[in-house]
């Protein structure tokens, strides 16, 4: 590989690959990102896909994405601003340019920059003639000719010949990041496995990309990001929703209990169901229902059977399982409800994340019906959350709602992989059969759960349902001093999870002058910018919170010793109104953001320095 | 429990007894369905801790408290997805579903169409007084077209649903229909719905005293009954009136009602009921029927071999697991692209 251009070493550098939906920018995205994980960089992927599926072509409607952060240092999120835009056409380039860096190498595919696309997308005038691309490195392709001559050997149409041009992409980026090119090869093999003329044409293309690069120097400097160092072992790259389904199938292999996911299809939750309905082999069972209500009812039923019951879904379909959670509460049955959050209300905008669910989960049901409420991060600790969500479902006898959104749950990040032998015990509070003196709402004296009874144990008959429970006896009672007993009972035992989760971290000194809060999703946003503020200098520090409900016995602690805090979160102000009520000798301020998008770091940052400007003086 | 001669311990109705009282009003017909059932129980040859009742919400729904199994009392309308999720968890269960004509048809009439066209083996007793009878009196999906009720005060303007159309429409495996005056009829139909293979829908006829009395008293009078009501037996002809001289001939694709020994009708002329052809036309028929042109047809229309959602399921599961290599999560997790970073 000679090469004259020179060579630039950069910590970490962001990627986003953009065109139609049906350009193939999400397999260019995933293949990228998998080279990149192969050669030891850390990463975070995030796609950006319309919710049509295939909006009218070369309109901005019909664009989709797909942003990869890599880096030789550690990275937290999918990355604020692009360094490096592939944009296949106008569209594409309308709706991005927006997001990249000032300076920044846009890679077009100059054959579909004409009039008409142009006008399809929007612009006005000719932005390759005009001075709107002053500044940045334009590198112009002329990609669908040259992929079409490439492939001409192998006798296929233009039409099919266009869906490899998104290897002709690969191969300039491969070229361009110094890379080998067999990776990228060894990655079509495996995705197009059984279709040998589609490897054949698919790998013929990415040379012929890297070849046309290497041939003219698109570029006079190319990149090279090293493996990251602080990251050492078996790793993966894994989504959020992946992470979920996995989370469930390692935690039902440890507790025993195998798994049972009642879902009804809906966007972006859906992989979860999907993921594992293909787990069969592992004893799982994917109910696909008629409707929301169907899928928390089944699992209601599954957990009554001894199977791990769980459901997934997102905001309007949290909605409709309201009264089943009710039912689970009252039956005090182990289940999961996983929440993959997107912008509401009503159908909102389906495929955008947001944090408008949280006060829904805590309190959204008739009478009083707690839950334990916790929150996935990042991708990959979705894995993590959905394990401890069955091991607090199970040990507590209680629902738990896991919270994730549509950005953790369509977004990857480089994982380490555990093993099971390394993750906590899940104690299964099982009875023998025949036990002497069974009674349905008997209750441990550490946790306050119930023991879990299943349909076939011989002499340990009973009933239960939706009815108010006798204390101890669980027959159906209308007595007012139990009701209130029953209340409070389940009340404490939700609160007495919290003798059994971990105490709530802070990222940074335990005081200062500002204490950065957070909850879930947008811990990448939030790490990053404090971080860089305290290598600054600035006396900040940082909470998020993963336990809700109940929050951590040490939150009192770590919320008091700042001169201010601000609740940062992507809606109006729902955990702020919840810590408000929890610890209300504190003052909170807000940072929301509701458009559907994440948290930038650069904002995060202003909104920080501002705080503390006002401090200062 | 009992001892038999071989000394093996048999159950009998009393083992399914409940000590507490049974809260239904005094003339319900809910006491005769329940008693029925657990005379039932004993003769399916299933284990007690192995039989579970699930219900919704209503009258009927009460039944799992009045029953000694394990028993679970739902949300109004799901009782069918619980029993769909607590089956397939475990199918070695007998799971019964208590449900009512509001409870099945009307907010729960969605998952009602998609368990029988799953054909989850679950016993479906749907008590069907055509009234809401614990919210007090208001109409229900199946309340008669002009039906006065606290909530039609004059006469409803919907047409009923017949839950056998339902049923069949929805690609069913069997239906029965019984009323709840005649504990033979539902010991028999009982028996033949626990037995089946997938879901049975039973619908119970059945007599609300304080809302709805009498509104099948045309069917189950002892006057009328012997009438107005075709009692199927599989593989026999299908006479009935007081003088067994009454029978349904099938005459350019209809049913139709003939004295036997007038107009040269004889006793061989007379349809013979097949429960178990596939073709549901004539289930349909027969489940339709309606009076004054027609009896109304009691015990089973249709059951008829057809394999199980959860018999294809498991089989799926033994396949998967056969062919996959992965055995445990441990190889999940590391299966596919995985990178050993240095």
């Amino acid at each position: 590989m000679s090469k004259k251009a020179k060579v630039v070493e950069l910590e970490e550098v962001v990627v986003k690959f953009a065109g139609d939906s049906g350009d193939g920018m999400q397999l260019t995205g995933s293949q990228f990102s998998d080279t990149s994980a192969f050669i030891g960089n850390d990463l975070s992927t995030f796609p950006d896909y319309p919710s049509e599926i295939r909006a009218p072509s070369g309109t901005v409607a019909g664009v989709s994405g797909f942003q990869v952060h890599i880096g030789h240092r550690e990275v937290q999120t999918p990355g604020d601003l692009a360094d490096v835009l592939v944009a296949m056409n106008p569209a594409a380039l309308m709706s991005n340019l927006k997001w990249c860096k000032t300076g920044a190498t846009i890679i077009i595919n100059v054959d579909s920059f004409d009039d008409k696309q142009y006008q399809k997308a929007g612009y006005e005038s000719d932005p390759l003639k005009d001075d709107s691309l002053q500044g940045y490195n334009l590198v112009k392709a002329p990609i669908t000719s040259l992929t079409r001559s490439a492939v001409k050997e192998f006798g296929i149409d233009n039409r099919t010949a266009d869906k490899t041009r998104n290897q002709f992409v690969s191969g300039i980026l491969f070229w361009l990041f110094n890379r080998d090119i067999k990776i990228g090869e060894d990655f079509l093999k495996e995705r197009f496995s059984g279709k040998p003329l589609l490897i054949d044409a698919n790998i013929k293309v990415l040379r012929e990309g890297y070849h046309y690069a290497e041939t003219i120097e698109v570029m006079n400097t190319t990149f090279l990001v090293n493996p990251v160092e602080t990251k050492k072992g078996l790793f993966r790259n894994i989504t959020g929703n992946v992470a979920t389904a996995w989370g469930l199938l390692a935690a039902a292999e440890k507790s025993g209990r195998k798994l049972f996911l009642g879902s009804y299809p809906i966007t972006p939750a859906s992989e979860i169901l999907q993921e594992i309905s293909h787990r069969k082999h592992l004893d799982a069972i994917a109910f696909q229902a008629e409707d929301e209500i169907a899928g928390i009812c089944s699992a209601i039923g599954a957990s009554f059977s001894g199977r791990l019951g769980a459901t997934s879904t997102s905001g309007p379909g949290l909605s409709l399982k309201s009264e089943g959670i009710g039912l689970a509460v009252m039956t005090e049955l182990p289940l999961v409800v996983v929440d993959v959050q997107r912008a509401g209300p009503s159908t909102g905008l389906p495929t955008k994340m947001e944090q408008g669910d949280l006060l829904q989960t805590i309190y959204g049901r008739h009478g009083e019906s707690p839950v334990v409420v916790i929150a996935a991060s990042t991708p990959s600790d979705c894995f993590d959350y959905a394990y401890r969500a069955c091991k607090i479902a199970i040990e507590h006898m209680t629902p738990v709602i896991l919270l994730t959104d549509g950005y953790l749950a369509n977004g990857s990040e480089l994982w380490r992989i555990p093993k099971m032998k390394d993750l906590p015990e899940i104690n299964v509070p099982t009875l023998e059969d025949n036990s002497p003196d069974f009674y349905p709402y008997l209750r441990r004296p550490d946790t306050l759960a119930r023991y879990w009874v299943f349909p076939g144990q011989k002499g340990l008959r009973h009933r239960i349902g939706g009815l108010e429970k006798a204390d101890v006896t669980g027959e159906a009672s209308h007595d007012p001093i139990n009701h209130q007993l029953m209340v409070e009972k389940r009340e404490a035992k939700v609160q007495l999870v919290a003798d059994f989760i971990p105490e709530q971290e802070i990222i940074g000194d335990p005081a200062g002058d500002l204490l950065v809060i957070g909850w879930g999703g947008t811990h990448g946003a939030l790490v990053s910018a404090v971080e860089e503020l305290r290598k600054e200098g600035k006396r900040i520090s940082l909470a998020v919170f993963n336990y809700i409900k109940p929050l951590p016995k040490n939150t009192g602690e770590v919320l008091k010793n700042f001169k201010k805090r601000v609740v940062c979160e992507l809606n109006l102000g729902q955990f702020a109104v919840y810590l408000r009520s929890r610890y209300p000798q504190y003052e909170y301020m807000q940072y929301n953001k509701v458009q559907g998008l994440p948290f930038m770091i650069r904002e995060l940052k202003a909104k920080f320095n501002e705080i503390l400007k006002g401090l200062d003086s | 429990m009992n001892q038999n001669n071989d000394g093996i311990t048999v159950l009998t109705k009393e083992d399914f007894k409940v000590k507490d009282p049974v809260k239904w009003c005094s003339g319900c017909g809910g006491h005769s369905v329940l008693s029925s059932v657990q005379g039932v129980l004993p003769e399916i040859g299933i284990e007690k801790e192995k039989i579970v009742f699930v219900s919704g919400i209503g009258c009927s729904s009460r039944f799992p408290y009045y029953i000694n199994t394990y028993g679970f009392h739902g949300l109004h309308g799901r009782a069918v997805p619980v029993a769909t999720g607590l089956k397939i968890s475990n199918p070695d269960l007998s799971v019964w579903v208590v449900t009512g004509d509001g409870d099945l048809l009307a907010i729960g009439g969605n998952h009602f169409l998609h368990v029988v066209r799953r054909n989850i083996d679950l016993n479906i007793m749907l008590f069907n007084n055509m009234i809401y009878g614990l919210t007090k009196g208001q109409y229900s999906p199946t309340t008669p077209k002009g039906g006065i009720t606290k909530t039609s005060p004059d006469g409803t303007v919907e047409n009923p649903l017949k839950p056998g159309e339902l049923t069949i429409g929805a690609q069913g495996t069997f239906f029965a229909r019984v009323v709840d005056t005649d504990p033979k009829m539902m010991k028999d139909v009982f028996i033949k719905a626990a037995t089946h293979k997938g879901t049975s829908v039973v619908e119970v006829l059945q007599n609300c005293v304080i809302f709805a009395n009498e509104v099948h008293s045309e069917i189950t009078g002892k006057e009328e009954k012997d009438d107005n009501q075709l009692l199927l037996e599989h593989g026999k002809p299908m006479i009935f009136g007081e003088e067994r001289n009454k029978g349904l001939v099938l005459e350019k694709a209809q049913l139709r009602v003939v004295k036997i020994g007038e107009n040269g009708y004889t006793i061989n002329d007379i349809q013979v009921h097949d429960a178990t052809q596939s073709d549901p036309v004539i289930h349909y028929m027969l489940a339709r029927m309606t009076l004054p042109d027609f009896p109304v047809a009691m015990g089973v229309i249709r059951a008829i071999d057809s394999p199980t959602y959860e018999s294809l399921l498991y089989d799926q599961i033994s396949a998967s697991k056969k062919q996959s290599r992965l055995k445990n999560v441990d190889d999940l997790l590391t299966s596919g692209n995985v990178f050993k970073v240095k």
